[in-house]
């Protein structure tokens, strides 16, 4: 895989992933150009587009667009399924997961890929055990964290 | 599960957040954006020091602003110290602004490095995970060379956790592509391999990504993955959906790992080994029986799933292609599916028969289905599907129906969108060629193209038509007479009438018996377009009219007067008006034998291949051809008929050779010609660096363009100017290959702008330095260059000559105040002199020619001896200004030179003539 963008209905970019080395302003053309397509499909045509010498897989999840690009020979299918595993783990781990959730805890949806995807290829497909690290991670998390003042927490002091 | 709002919740960060989305415009959203920042910057900057949960915080705005589009400029080392921090949400929120916001500052890096080296050796596996995860979401080459020897050994070690394993596989995968040359698997490949025997299936799954990608590059040292992948494959394939537990996705087994399972595969040819091969070829019966079971549930996810495996066997069997029976039942399969009420299915599937198309086995078995496919091309309602269709009746198409084919595909063209316009019309006309029994349904087929998509109708296509009924003459009155037909249309298309003027002018005799048809109507027929054509169009026009004129004297008085009429003989545009005054003289001044000769019938063109053909494969491109490629492809089309305008007029005249390039005939662009081997050059490539880049440093002591360096990779051209104590200095690379040059970089120990990373084959890049001289110097600016070649990396050394006489200013003086000058300047460390052998022939006017070169003033009548040469000039530094003075003294008969610098500064003298001495 070549990268990963989540980008909502009005065209707003809310994660991007790249496997690939690209300066910021290409990737900036690129993910302009990728969106504009994708957004001006219907919805009942195909999730495939061609696209330079890349393939597009696309699906669109409620007010979100899931898009990767893979390589020529990439199996579009199980691309597809890539895309819906995640959101399956987005699910699981916000609970019923919104758009919100992906904007106010980008962090995690990083986290979350990463644990999926590594380098562009999948790392561990088997949802039990992406969970299991993520939770692992929140654990250490919650023992290092110390309570705070809500005066210091919206950057008071 | 967690809820996120429980226990890590940055408050801060949401109320920005919220802040950000509550923004009513763009402006507010970058007012609140900046006074963020400025908050940011004075906490950083601040005395005070920030504890860890603050600096995670502002690191983490750092981030959201960064995704949001801005501009982030700083807080990488607050980032970098996260990384050491022992609380590991810390440790997590440095990593990841690290991992998106990557600065190859090479102080950072080496922290960067470091931090990462402590975690992999923490024994900790969440830290050695989220070090490794770094690592391959940057995969710099700096880290390839610091990790590149470590991860291997992880990878393989007996007590590395799995979930670790993972990641260090897929890491080193990402490191694998971007620095070949530092991940060397030696004597780890058997181990490696025999991860695919790992009974975690996670680490198979991670594992095999690596193996495939080592596989194609070595697929002798890896080879014996295809008997494990056999076996590992067979187990799932054959497995109850419930065996693997959460590995079974919708009821499918394993469909990650066996789509990669069975891509290892095609990196191979079939297994010799019979018992392995037989159990693969159960294992691919066994997947496509699968295809024909009831679904085990009505979930999209399950059928995917499914598929997708179901693609990747078919893709596997089309990669054998030797087995009839799979081939068979792959199309079969295939077949069914177009006309799946999914529309991703039916794209695939006319995608995935495509292949099937070209294999022997199959082909009759793929054309039993071109009327469902006919009927994709009229009806699919997305364009990317319709383009499929047309793909695979292109790819089906053969002798037996070539007609049917062509006619849909024609017929088509009248709707088709117009994305792909230009691609069908290649392809019909492609078809039409190469199974064309008779010419004339090879004509009348080009004859409808253009006449349903002319504007899409591009030179190669009309070009070859004519080529093709100049070379056969039995298609030479038809033609004639069909193309005479379509242009009494009341609008037709500009490449109608080339075609025409170009036919009729050669064949019009043909059909001239028939009164309907005569000179005179033709020659009307041709004129009433010619006015609405453009120039080139009309250029064509009027060499057919003088080509009347040969063939029918009747005509002569009518043509000559068109010829004559103001708005030819006195037409703006200067060939046009060219044309028709060498016409008009050849038709008055000639006898008709001379006519005869001049205007003789074209000579048949030479067979080569279609260049309509060359024009589609490259618009296709073999495989991976990036956009740039393409484009690029394209300017050389353009190139290629750069006769093109020309070429279409069949003057023997005004073009003195026409045939040469009429046809857009010529080979290929240079560029592809020699493509040498990648492994040889190496050494080539060093050895000329050394010895080469010092000669051509001091060439340029005199003039400001050239080649600076060339070998069979690359050449560096330079151009420069110089004004005052300012220059801008461009310099070219050029990729003489036809492969990409990657990760192209360059160095200097100045600042520089920048270089494009990538530079396609024949292509050429530029980059723009701008000098400064500060004060006078004597060492040149170091460029260096890297770049990796077919794997390779190059590294290039090179001096850029800029010498401090780039900065002269010329000061023209009379005799007496040079003197005057020249007796100031008196001091003895002022004056460098150099007496020296003259190393080329000692002509006056190539040494004034050089001497201007140098950027001083020539004068000329201030040395008594008229043999000598005197200059005068300013150095411009920002420092100084530097006066300096030159005497060069040939001496023909000793074949010597005496040359004398006098300078304000001793530095200057002395370097200008180091410099000056090698130059004569």
């Amino acid at each position: 895989m070549q990268f990963m963008l989540l980008f909502s209905r009005q065209g707003k970019l809310r994660l991007q992933k790249w496997y690939v080395p690209l300066s910021d302003t290409q990737k900036k053309k690129i993910s302009r150009e990728v969106i504009q397509m994708v957004l001006a499909r219907k919805p009942k045509m195909c999730s495939f587009l061609e696209w330079r010498d890349m393939k597009i897989v696309y699906k669109r999840y409620a007010s979100l667009y899931f898009c990767c690009a893979v390589e020529d020979q990439e199996n579009e299918l199980i691309t597809l399924e890539i895309i819906h595993r995640y959101v399956e783990l987005l699910d699981k781990y916000f609970g019923s997961v919104c758009e919100l959730d992906i904007i106010f805890n980008f962090e995690k949806a990083y986290y979350i890929l990463d644990e999926f995807i590594l380098g562009g290829e999948a790392q561990e497909t088997s949802k039990k055990n992406v969970l299991k690290a993520i939770e692992q991670a929140d654990m250490l998390q919650e023992e290092a964290e110390a309570p705070r003042s809500v005066l210091e927490e919206i950057g008071l002091t | 599960m967690p809820a996120v709002s429980k226990g890590d919740g940055m408050r801060g960060l949401a109320v920005f957040i919220s802040d950000i989305r509550n923004c009513k415009s763009k402006e507010a959203e970058i007012k609140r954006i900046n006074k963020e920042l400025a908050n940011i910057r004075s906490k950083f900057k601040g005395d005070k020091a920030l504890d860890g949960y603050s600096k995670k915080k502002y690191v983490c705005k750092l981030l959201f602003i960064f995704l949001l589009g801005h501009d982030i400029d700083f807080g990488h080392m607050e980032a970098v110290n996260l990384l050491s921090s022992n609380k590991y949400t810390e440790k997590q929120i440095g990593y990841l602004f690290i991992s998106v916001l990557v600065n190859s500052n090479s102080e950072l890096i080496r922290l960067i490095n470091n931090a990462i080296k402590n975690d992999l050796s923490s024994r900790n596996p969440t830290f050695m995970c989220l070090a490794l995860h770094c690592i391959a979401n940057v995969g710099s080459r700096e880290m390839a060379e610091a990790f590149a020897g470590e991860i291997p050994r992880i990878l393989v070690a007996g007590d590395t956790m799995d979930s670790v394993k993972q990641s260090a596989a897929l890491c080193l995968l990402r490191l694998y592509k971007t620095s070949p040359d530092l991940v060397l698997m030696g004597e780890w490949t058997s181990r490696v391999v025999h991860l695919l025997n790992d009974q975690h299936m996670g680490v198979v799954t991670a594992a095999i990504s690596l193996i495939t990608c080592l596989s194609q590059k070595n697929p002798d040292e890896f080879k014996t993955c295809v008997s494990l992948a056999v076996s590992r494959l067979s187990r799932i394939v054959s497995s109850a959906s419930t065996d693997l537990q959460d590995y079974t996705y919708y009821f499918v087994p394993a469909p990650w790992l066996s789509c990669k399972l069975l891509r290892l595969l095609q990196c191979y040819p079939p297994p010799e080994d019979g018992a392995v091969k037989g159990r693969l070829v159960e294992c691919l019966e066994t997947i496509l029986n699968k295809a024909q079971e009831p679904p085990k549930s009505k979930k999209v996810q399950h059928s995917n799933a499914k598929n997708a495996i179901l693609f990747e066997a078919i893709s596997l069997i089309i990669h054998y292609d030797s087995e009839p029976n799979l081939l068979v039942r792959a199309c079969n399969q295939l077949g069914q599916f177009l006309q799946h009420r999914e529309t991703n299915l039916r794209y695939l599937a006319l995608e995935s028969m495509c292949t099937l198309a070209s294999s022997e086995f199959s082909h009759e078995a793929v054309k039993t289905h071109i009327e469902t496919v006919i009927n994709a091309l009229k009806t699919e309602r997305d364009v990317s599907v319709r383009q499929r269709a047309a793909d695979l009746l292109y790819a089906m198409c053969d002798r037996s129906n070539a007609k049917q084919i062509v006619a849909e595909m024609l017929s088509y063209l009248e709707t088709a969108d117009y994305s792909i316009r230009e691609e069908m019309v290649l392809k019909v006309a492609i078809l039409a060629e190469k199974y064309a029994v008779d010419y004339s349904w090879y004509v009348d087929t080009i004859l409808n193209l253009i006449r349903i998509a002319g504007d899409y109708v591009s030179e190669e296509v009309w070009y070859r038509v004519i080529q093709i009924v100049i070379n056969r003459d039995d298609v030479q009155g038809y033609a004639a007479k069909t193309v005479f037909e379509a242009l009494q249309a009341p609008a037709c298309h500009e490449n109608m009438v080339k075609v025409g003027g170009y036919i009729l002018g050669e064949f019009g005799n043909l059909i001239a018996g028939d009164p309907r048809s005569s000179p005179l109507v033709q020659f009307n027929l041709l004129h009433s377009k010619f006015h609405l054509c453009s120039v080139p169009t009309r250029a064509l026009l009027l060499s057919a009219y003088i080509k009347f004129i040969n063939l029918f004297p009747e005509t002569k008085s009518t043509i000559q007067e068109v010829l004559r009429s103001d708005s030819q003989i006195r037409n703006s545009d200067v060939e046009l008006q060219q044309r028709a005054v060498e016409y008009l003289k050849l038709s008055s001044i000639a006898s008709t034998d001379v006519l005869a000769t001049v205007l003789e019938e074209m000579p048949p063109f030479p067979e080569r291949e279609s260049s309509i053909l060359a024009k589609l494969k490259k618009k296709k491109g073999p495989g991976a051809v990036s956009v740039n490629e393409l484009e690029e492809g394209k300017r050389e089309g353009g190139e290629l008929n750069g006769g093109g305008e020309r070429g279409g007029d069949s003057s023997a005249i005004s073009t003195p050779s026409p045939s040469a390039d009429l046809l857009g005939l010529r080979a290929g662009p240079p560029v592809t010609a020699a493509a040498p081997s990648a492994g040889s050059l190496l050494v080539d490539v060093f050895s000329e660096a050394g010895s080469g880049s010092l000669a051509s440093y001091f060439q340029f002591v005199c003039k400001n363009n050239g080649v600076l360096f060339e070998n069979q990779l690359l050449q560096i051209g330079i151009k420069s100017e110089y004004r005052q104590n300012l220059g801008r200095m461009y310099l070219f690379y050029g990729n003489k290959t036809s492969v990409q040059f990657v990760t192209f970089t360059t160095t200097l120990n100045v600042q520089a702008k920048p270089v494009e990373p990538l530079i396609e084959g024949g292509a050429q890049v530029q980059q723009v330095i701008n000098i400064e001289c500060l004060t006078d110097f004597s060492d040149a600016p170091l460029l260096n260059i890297k770049f990796r070649y077919g794997g390779a990396l190059q590294n290039l050394t090179l001096k850029l000559p800029v010498t401090i006489n780039k900065f002269f200013q010329p000061t023209e003086m009379a005799s007496h105040d040079f003197f005057q000058r020249w007796k100031q300047l008196s001091l003895p460390q002022q004056e460098a002199q150099k007496i020296f052998k003259a190393n080329h022939a000692m002509d006056t006017e190539v040494l004034k020619a050089k001497l201007l070169g140098l950027g001083m003033a020539l004068l000329e009548n201030v040395d008594p001896n008229p043999e000598n040469f005197v200059c005068a000039g300013v150095i411009q530094t920002k420092a100084q200004q530097v006066g300096s003075l030159l005497r060069l003294e040939p001496n023909a008969q000793a074949q010597m030179y005496r040359l004398t610098v006098r300078s304000s500064k001793d530095t200057v003298s002395k370097r200008l003539c180091e410099l000056l001495a090698e130059q004569f």
